[in-house]
């Protein structure tokens, strides 16, 4: 099945609940968290602190309601439906920033659309 | 404010070329206006300014002249200038010249002395014999290094040595002996050892702790005399007494005096003890001419240490440019550096002061002794001595004539827990950032903070480095009890309990995963502080393997992947070494692995090999060819045991007493993989020489003729402590069981991210009570930690050769979900010193390290 304007970047089963993986979406870098109620959210994979593509390696979490993820780098924190970054450990960022890009995530059936844009 | 423009600075002379000098002329390059100056400096030693406060190392760090020479790029700078090789002889105030014993005239508009000190010693029978140094420049050092290799291979033995003198100097020159392979005995005119900066108990203190290190120790003892062997060369050593040693190597460290000849000469007014008469301004009786450090007598003082001289040279460029600075004599403490040993004071260590207080602590067990002198109401903080853990020192000393906050047993009284929380608001808590202990307070009272995460955000403190963390916690959480506060044990906002509790609970409830955990304990779906925790004491509990799918989601990317994140998204490839022994053949692979996968190498702080640029797809690859090689995880990612630390040991060493080696491989053997609370370290010693710096590990191993010392409880890092001895003599199964029972004892009860140095300090009742309930199992419960570790040791499986076996595991190895072979494609490397680092945006580069090693990077 196709979605106008989608990439197929892979099956809900290679996700692993509440852990990220990277994924090539036209070029870009995006990273991917499938939360524990099967929800896929994507972010940029590009930490915008240390400029590193390590964002899909972090912690899957919460605070409040809100999911988030934690930067495997130096910890700073983003709810990840919006990109908003939550604590930015005292740090500025690098990169532009510090909230990060998000991209809008179908699960179709069994497979993972990221919108290209 | 600066009112009228700067006087011009003309042609500045500086006499002597030490380390005060090459602040001086630093200061000045940069500071002064671009042109209209010179600056010159001559000296009499052979080198550039070097380093001596660290010039033991020559001797003990295999460091030369070159590695101690102090920022030689001042020397490029056009304006500065430096003669070495050629003292001056005379000053001609007059004419403003200063002649050289060369001849060479050279005229100044400003002249600075900073000649220093010269090594005074005592008009002696014997002193000029061959064998007999002092220890005050690089050619003394040297001389003495050459002197006892040559004389050990002339006598074919190691050689007998002799310091006089047992200030800090002489111990420091007494430990440097024995790095040469020396023996040493120091003699000392006073009855304790650093008579001028410790009471006679801390001498005391400190005389067992040298004594300790092998090195004899005389006090109320003078040398009267030193006679030579038929070959001319010195070979014994009268005494006070009446005895004689034997002393093929004699070093004087009798103490220092100024070097004022050329200003007494040229009549400039002196110090009543020597010295050339400054200031506040450092100018001397002619204002044309400045002294400066060791030579530069300050309200009728010379001080023997390089703070002060350094403070004086800004003093001099600030004045030279027409600034207001003034000098202002910091109180100054001494800290003993380069024996092993700490001891530390400062103050009115006598207690002087009329109605001083003094307040003792002495812990022969683990063989420290601290002591605060305070005002007669106890309140004022007037001096303080420390032996054996220093670690108040630098806490205490800014402190100095401050109101202390609390009692001053309290600091005493528990190792490490120093209260610390009445710190006065303008004292610097983060050094990093510069942020007081007002800032702080205000953090939470002004600004609303109610954590340290916030107070951390609001001020900034605590968020370099890091070291701070364990004051600021205490400050903040103080201020919140002051303020009426509830401070809150919370791990988090999904955990309303410590470590510790949430491991009983977990043990009692039987929980196998995060979601049952947080669903009968905690709420929401975790974070990065609790979720590491979790796999951490699931892993404990033998719960399943720290990879497995249930769990893989709570490890940090460093567990999860079995390897250590870098700067740029890669990882380095850590493997075990266990004990530091390692054949021929295994490095040969490590060697060839590293260069096919283009990997960075280099020995680490650890005693292993660690590879480092690894992307996360080549794992796996790289992981195969270690394992099939017979390596397997070093987990210097996890929370667990890191290295055992040893000595070469009986096997090799000449002073071993016991196989260290053997030992360390089987502990390391036995505790790999174990989880803990933080990550632990271990050390073996062959002998109290502790060449594998046991007590710095966090179990600590040292071979004795009776059997193994266990210490508990040591740290490197950023708050070093010493480990504290917690059972003696022990046969090698009596170590192994001692141990299995603190590791459970500190996996059961130790706080998240808590090393065992605060966890031991912190334990109530001390290294006592943990005596009391690791070796006399008082407690009743030594058989259940040993059962703990033992069913550890029997589930131990290498990580990697398990992931390795496990298709579902490898997946994570993934670069991308959808391209999982496809490298990153923005690591670029550039070469340094012939291997790689990550590039930086403009450098030349590669994204192939081993292309980018090749590359041609022109300067
Ligand atoms: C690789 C290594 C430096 C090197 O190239 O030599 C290293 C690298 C790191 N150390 Fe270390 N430490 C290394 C030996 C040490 C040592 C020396 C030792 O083990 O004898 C110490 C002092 C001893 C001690 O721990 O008591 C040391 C004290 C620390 C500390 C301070 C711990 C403390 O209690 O104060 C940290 C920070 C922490 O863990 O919170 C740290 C943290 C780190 C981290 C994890 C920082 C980070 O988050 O990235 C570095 C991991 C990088 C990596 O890729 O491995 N490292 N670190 C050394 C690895 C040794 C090994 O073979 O496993
Ligand atoms: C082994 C050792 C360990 C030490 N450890 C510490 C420590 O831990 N902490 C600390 O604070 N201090 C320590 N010190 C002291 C510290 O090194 C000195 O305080 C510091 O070097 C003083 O600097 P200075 O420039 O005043 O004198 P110096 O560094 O001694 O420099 C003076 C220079 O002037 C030269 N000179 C003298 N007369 C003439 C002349 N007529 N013509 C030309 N040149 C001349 C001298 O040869 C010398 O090179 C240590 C010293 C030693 C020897
Ligand atoms: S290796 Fe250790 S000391 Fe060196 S930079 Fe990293 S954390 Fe700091
Ligand atoms: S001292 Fe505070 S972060 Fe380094």
């Amino acid at each position: 099945m196709t979605v106008p304007c989608s990439t197929d970047v892979c099956a809900l089963g290679a996700l692993v609940p509440e852990r990220g993986a990277a994924a090539l979406v036209d070029g870009a870098q995006v990273a991917l968290f499938r939360l524990a109620d099967d929800t896929v959210l994507a972010v940029q994979n590009k930490d915008p602190f240390s400029g590193a593509n390590v964002l899909s390696r972090g912690i899957v979490g919460s605070a409040g309601d809100a999911p988030t993820l934690t930067s495997p780098m130096h910890k700073q924190v983003w709810d990840l439906r919006t990109g908003s970054c939550l604590d930015d450990a005292g740090k500025a960022p690098h990169a532009d920033g510090p909230d990060l890009r998000t991209w809008r995530v179908t699960v179709a059936g069994s497979r993972v659309l990221v919108a290209s844009r | 404010m600066r009112t009228s423009p700067p006087p011009p600075l003309g042609r500045v002379v500086v006499v002597g070329a030490g380390m005060v000098a090459h602040r001086l002329v630093a200061g000045l390059i940069e500071r002064a206006p671009a042109d209209g100056w010179s600056v010159t400096v001559l000296g009499d030693e052979p080198w550039v300014p070097y380093d001596r406060v660290h010039l033991s190392e020559l001797l003990t760090a295999g460091r030369d002249a070159c590695d101690l020479a102090l920022d030689p790029a001042v020397w490029d700078d056009p304006r500065a200038t430096v003669r070495t090789a050629d003292p001056v002889d005379h000053l001609d105030r007059e004419a403003q010249t200063v002649t050289t014993r060369s001849g060479a005239v050279v005229p100044y508009d400003h002249l600075v002395l900073a000649t220093g000190s010269w090594a005074w010693t005592p008009r002696t029978a014997g002193t000029d014999l061959p064998g007999v140094f002092r220890y005050r420049t690089l050619a003394d050092l040297e001389d003495l290094r050459t002197w006892v290799s040559s004389r050990s291979t002339a006598l074919g033995r190691p050689l007998r040595g002799a310091v006089v003198g047992g200030g800090v100097l002489g111990l420091e020159a007494a430990a440097a002996l024995q790095a040469l392979g020396t023996s040493a005995t120091v003699v000392e005119f006073a009855d304790h050892l650093m008579s001028v900066q410790l009471d006679e108990a801390g001498g005391e203190a400190l005389r067992v702790l040298v004594a300790d290190l092998g090195i004899e120790v005389r006090t109320t003892t003078g040398c009267t005399g030193l006679a030579a062997a038929g070959d001319g060369a010195v070979a014994r050593m009268a005494l006070s007494g009446g005895d004689e040693i034997d002393a093929d190597v004699v070093v004087f460290s009798t103490g220092i005096r100024p070097r004022d000849r050329l200003a007494r000469e040229s009549g400039l007014a002196i110090g009543e003890r020597g010295g050339v008469v400054v200031g506040a301004t450092c100018r001397t009786s002619d204002p044309a001419v400045w002294a400066v450090g060791e030579c530069a007598s300050y309200e009728g003082e010379c001080v023997g240490l390089v703070a002060p001289g350094n403070a004086m040279a800004d003093v001099v460029v600030d004045r030279l440019l027409g600034g207001p600075r003034l000098y202002v004599p910091a109180p100054e403490g001494t800290k003993l550096k380069g024996v092993g040993i700490e001891a530390a004071a400062f103050g009115d260590v006598l207690a002087l002061t009329p109605g001083a207080l003094e307040v003792t602590f002495s812990d022969p067990v683990a063989r420290t002794y601290r002591k605060l002198v305070v005002s007669d109401d106890a309140r004022t903080l007037l001096g303080g001595v420390f032996v054996g853990d220093a670690s108040l020192y630098s806490q205490l000393r800014p402190m100095l004539g401050r109101p202390l906050g609390a009692d001053p047993s309290a600091f005493l009284a528990s190792e490490g827990a120093a209260p610390g929380v009445d710190l006065p608001d303008d004292v610097v808590v983060c050094s990093c950032t510069n942020v007081t202990a007002g800032s702080v307070r205000e953090a939470v009272t002004e600004h609303g903070c109610t954590t340290v995460g916030a107070v951390k955000a609001c001020t900034k403190a605590g968020t370099v480095c890091g070291s701070c963390v364990p004051v600021l916690t205490k400050l903040v959480n103080a201020q919140l009890e002051a303020s009426g506060i509830e401070v809150s044990r919370a791990m988090c906002e999904h955990f309303a309990m410590p470590r510790a509790e949430l491991y009983a609970l977990v043990r009692e409830g039987e929980l196998r995963t995060f979601s049952a955990i947080v669903a009968a304990h905690g709420t929401g779906r975790g974070c990065a502080i609790c979720k590491p925790v979790v796999a951490s004491i699931l892993s404990s509990l033998h719960a399943g393997h720290v990879l497995s799918r249930d769990h893989a989601g709570l490890q940090d990317t460093n567990d999860h992947v079995m390897a250590n994140l870098q700067k740029d998204g890669t990882y380095s490839v850590i493997p075990r070494v266990p004990g530091g022994e390692i054949t021929p053949e295994r490095l040969v692979v490590l060697g060839q692995v590293a260069a096919d996968f283009g990997l960075y190498t280099r020995i680490t702080g650890a005693q292993r090999i660690g590879m480092f640029g690894a992307r996360i797809d080549q794992l796996p690859a790289i992981w195969q060819r270690l394992i099939d090689a017979g390596f397997e995880s070093g987990q210097a990612y996890g929370k667990s045991l890191r290295a055992v630390k040893s000595c070469v040991g009986s096997a090799w060493c000449r002073f071993g007493v016991r196989d260290s080696v053997g030992m360390g491989i089987t502990l390391e053997n036995r505790y790999r993989g174990l989880r803990t609370p933080h990550k632990f370290k271990v050390g073996v010693s062959g002998c109290a020489r502790e060449c594998a710096e046991a007590r710095g590990k966090d179990v600590g191993v040292i071979a004795t003729a009776g059997g193994w010392n266990v210490y508990v409880g040591g740290n490197g890092g950023a708050n070093p402590r010493h480990a504290d001895l917690l059972a003696e003599d022990l046969s090698d199964d009596e170590l192994v069981a001692v141990t299995d029972r603190f590791l459970a004892y500190y996996v059961r009860h130790g706080d998240r991210l808590q090393r065992t140095a605060p966890f031991v300090a912190d334990h109530p009742g001390g290294i006592e009570e943990l005596h009391a309930i690791l070796v006399d199992d008082s407690r009743g419960i030594a058989a259940e930690l040993e059962a703990e570790i033992a069913a550890h040791v029997a589930g131990y499986r290498d990580e990697w050769a398990d992931a390795l076996d496990d298709p579902d595991k490898l997946t994570r190895f993934a670069a991308y979900v959808n391209a999982p072979t496809t490298a990153d494609p923005d690591l670029a490397y550039t070469p340094q010193r012939g291997q790689v680092r990550p590039a930086l945006p403009g450098e030349v580069s590669h994204p192939d390290p081993r292309i980018a090693r090749t590359l041609e990077v022109t300067p």
